[in-house]
């Protein structure tokens, strides 16, 4: 009875008259869902496993292929929508945590379509960035609370040390995304892309394969919870390094890497047995207070001489404000704060899509809270989790951020159709798979090459709307959150946001 | 001489390459007209080859000492001393496959439509960019 409540979530809809029985779709299906069937010389769809993913019809010569949502079949309950039937249905079968990939889908407010940017006129004038000079440039790490200058035999001179700094030709990151979620040629394009910008890339939990030791100038060592991949050399062939606590997707919960996927390359880079679970703890074992978080960050600026930023990844949570606080005074030279609509290479279902709360709250609290007691400067602020667009990362920095994380982003340059279905390991474009035949679709020259063409789009649209705004660098703006105004917004919503509703001026 | 470069590494084996080529040597040029009127008439002239997940799409390399121009019979195979590119002018061959016999590649079929003839690559004349590579999703063909 059981097998028979599962329903096709897609309908494939293959047109006879444009089919050519080329079986490209056929090839290029990991689920297999499509067959020749030599009896009929055709190829035949059984959309039972299809899961969405759209290779066969992008890949389909003829346009032959239409890969269509099917509308479940229940008749219509606003209380029971058809998702909570089909999950009962799969729990009641199999007994298990349902598990979902990439952000979450449900309909919550996205608060970067409620706030609007300005633009000036009359008053003060706009400025053209093909013709004028644009500063977008990003510096992370703390800054002193003053600085000192002498001058000496007519120059001047720089009196205060300076914390260390990352210096970005863009506010944009590529966020952490380990090396067994994700290819290694999705790794290498993020890496060579990163380089080539002169931004930098994270790379998450899972170690640092050997090969980008070259990209090491513009690499972010993660330090997480299963401290795979983590030693001395590690540390060295890194940027920065950024502790991770949590991720918006699954805020508290930890990582499982199943032994089916530690692969020899996967094993040497996480420095565990092949074969062998990889287990990330829910907490870091070592972090139960700020006390021990500052343990652990002093623990690696001493292992990298003080000579790299060493930052604290959490995702946002309801007491976000104070958190960051405390990891501010527990020495961070960044903080990265992950939404709850932040992606996931895996992780139950029910905790991605109702645990931790927006990032644009969190990020305008969090900004405020720093404010009101001074210590803003001390710590640059990076948010990630849904950033979708420039006009995304314009308002991210006009609440308060320094630069942003983009992940999903990044991987829908590469390909990605978003079909959440990371966790099986099947990924079709390459990306989220560590299977021989799949990851060679991924190659790493189209990635980079994607993702340094959106990079460079999205800086120019970040220069257009300052110079829209009359602002010609992109610290004038940050944290300039009168560059905002709310839509559809309650007087809680915009006094958290810290802006006035459209409409009212100065 | 621009060539066709095989970058195997990164070849899915989806076989677009085929496909196109097909298309491209077929009377209509249109790939459904192709595909449904002109069947099985068309042969690829770039051949997929596969072996558990390493695939590689290969066509006639154009060698320089071509073997294959030293073993015809009739002088249908010549090479352009000017271009490089190796080239069977069908109406001339006779179809006693010594090209297919010589090449180390095996890169070259036999045509048993109405021709019966020597069938290879031919560098998509007229084409800037040859249609396998210029169709390739994964860029795992290149010419240059």
């Amino acid at each position: 009875m059981t097998s028979k409540l599962k329903q096709s979530e897609f309908e494939i809809l293959r047109d006879e008259n444009k089919c050519i029985s080329c079986e490209v779709c056929v090839r290029t299906c990991s689920n297999d869902v499509h067959e020749f069937d030599s009896d009929d010389s055709a190829v035949l769809s059984e959309s039972l496993s299809c899961v969405g993913c759209h290779r066969c019809e992008t890949l389909c010569p003829t346009g032959a292929i239409k890969v269509k949502k099917r509308d479940p079949e229940f008749k219509e309950n606003f209380n029971w929508s058809a998702d909570h039937i089909k999950n009962i249905y799969r729990q009641s079968e199999s007994g298990g945590v349902l598990l979902t990939g990439m952000g979450s889908d449900k309909p919550h407010t996205v608060y970067w379509d409620h706030l609007l940017l300005n633009a000036a006129q009359v008053t003060n004038p706009s400025i053209d960035p093909l013709r004028e000079p644009m500063e977008i440039k990003t510096f992370i790490g703390g800054k002193p609370d003053s600085i000192k200058i002498e001058k000496s035999n007519g120059s001047y001179k720089l009196k205060t040390k300076i914390p260390p700094h990352l210096e970005l030709e863009t506010p944009i990151l590529f966020s952490a995304m380990s090396y067994g979620s994700i290819s290694y040629n999705a790794c290498k394009s993020l890496a060579a892309a990163a380089s080539e910008f002169k931004t930098y890339y994270n790379t998450g939990e899972g170690g640092l394969h050997q090969k980008l030791y070259e990209y090491a100038s513009n690499t972010i060592v993660q330090v997480a919870s299963g401290r795979f991949g983590v030693d001395k050399e590690y540390l060295s062939k890194a940027a920065a390094v950024e502790i991770k606590i949590g991720q918006g997707a699954k805020p508290g919960i930890g990582g499982h890497l199943p032994g089916e996927k530690v692969t020899c390359d996967i094993s040497s880079t996480r420095m565990i047995p092949e074969g062998t679970d990889a287990i990330s703890p829910a907490p870091h074992h070592d972090i139960y207070s700020i006390e021990d978080l500052a343990q652990l960050i002093y623990a690696l600026k001493e292992a990298t001489d003080y000579a790299k930023p060493v930052g604290v990844k959490v995702s946002a949570v309801h007491n976000i404000a104070p958190i960051a606080s405390g990891i501010v005074r527990a020495g961070a030279d960044f903080i990265a704060i992950d939404g709850f609509r932040g992606g996931t290479g895996a992780a139950p279902q029910v905790i991605r899509d109702n645990v931790g709360i927006p990032i644009e709250l969190a990020l305008a609290s969090v900004d405020t809270r720093l404010r009101e007691e001074g210590i803003r400067h001390k710590s640059s602020l990076i948010v990630g989790g849904s950033i979708r667009s420039s006009s995304d990362v314009v308002k991210a920095i006009a609440l308060g951020a320094d630069a942003v994380y983009i992940a999903t982003a990044a991987l829908v340059a590469m390909g990605c159709h978003l079909c959440q279905k990371c966790y099986t390991g099947k990924c079709n474009w390459g990306i989220a798979t560590q299977d021989p035949y799949l990851t060679k679709r991924l190659n790493p020259e189209i990635g980079t090459r994607r993702l340094k063409s959106l990079l460079y789009a999205w800086s120019l649209e970040i220069k257009e709307m300052l110079g829209g705004a009359g602002i010609n660098a992109v610290e004038s703006l940050r944290g300039n959150r009168e560059h905002l105004r709310g839509v559809n917004l309650s007087n809680r919503e915009l006094a958290i946001l810290g802006i006035k509703h459209a409409g009212e001026a100065w | 001489m621009k060539r066709i470069y095989i970058n195997e590494e990164y070849c899915i084996g989806c076989r677009l390459c085929e496909i196109y080529c097909q298309v491209k040597h077929s009377k209509s040029n249109k790939i459904l007209k192709a595909f449904k009127k002109e069947l099985p008439d068309i042969i690829s002239r770039v051949l997929v080859e596969e072996i558990g997940c390493n695939s590689f799409a290969i066509q006639c390399r154009h060698c320089s000492d071509a073997p294959c121009v030293e073993a015809c019979i009739s002088g249908a195979m010549t090479k352009n001393p000017n271009t490089g590119v190796v080239i069977c002018d069908e109406k001339k061959c006779v179809g006693c496959w010594s090209c297919i016999m010589v090449c180390p590649y095996g890169v070259i079929k036999r045509d048993l439509s109405a021709n019966k003839a020597a069938s290879k690559c031919d560098l998509c004349f007229g084409e800037e960019i040859p249609v396998c590579v210029k169709n390739c999703p994964n860029e795992a063909l290149k010419f240059n």
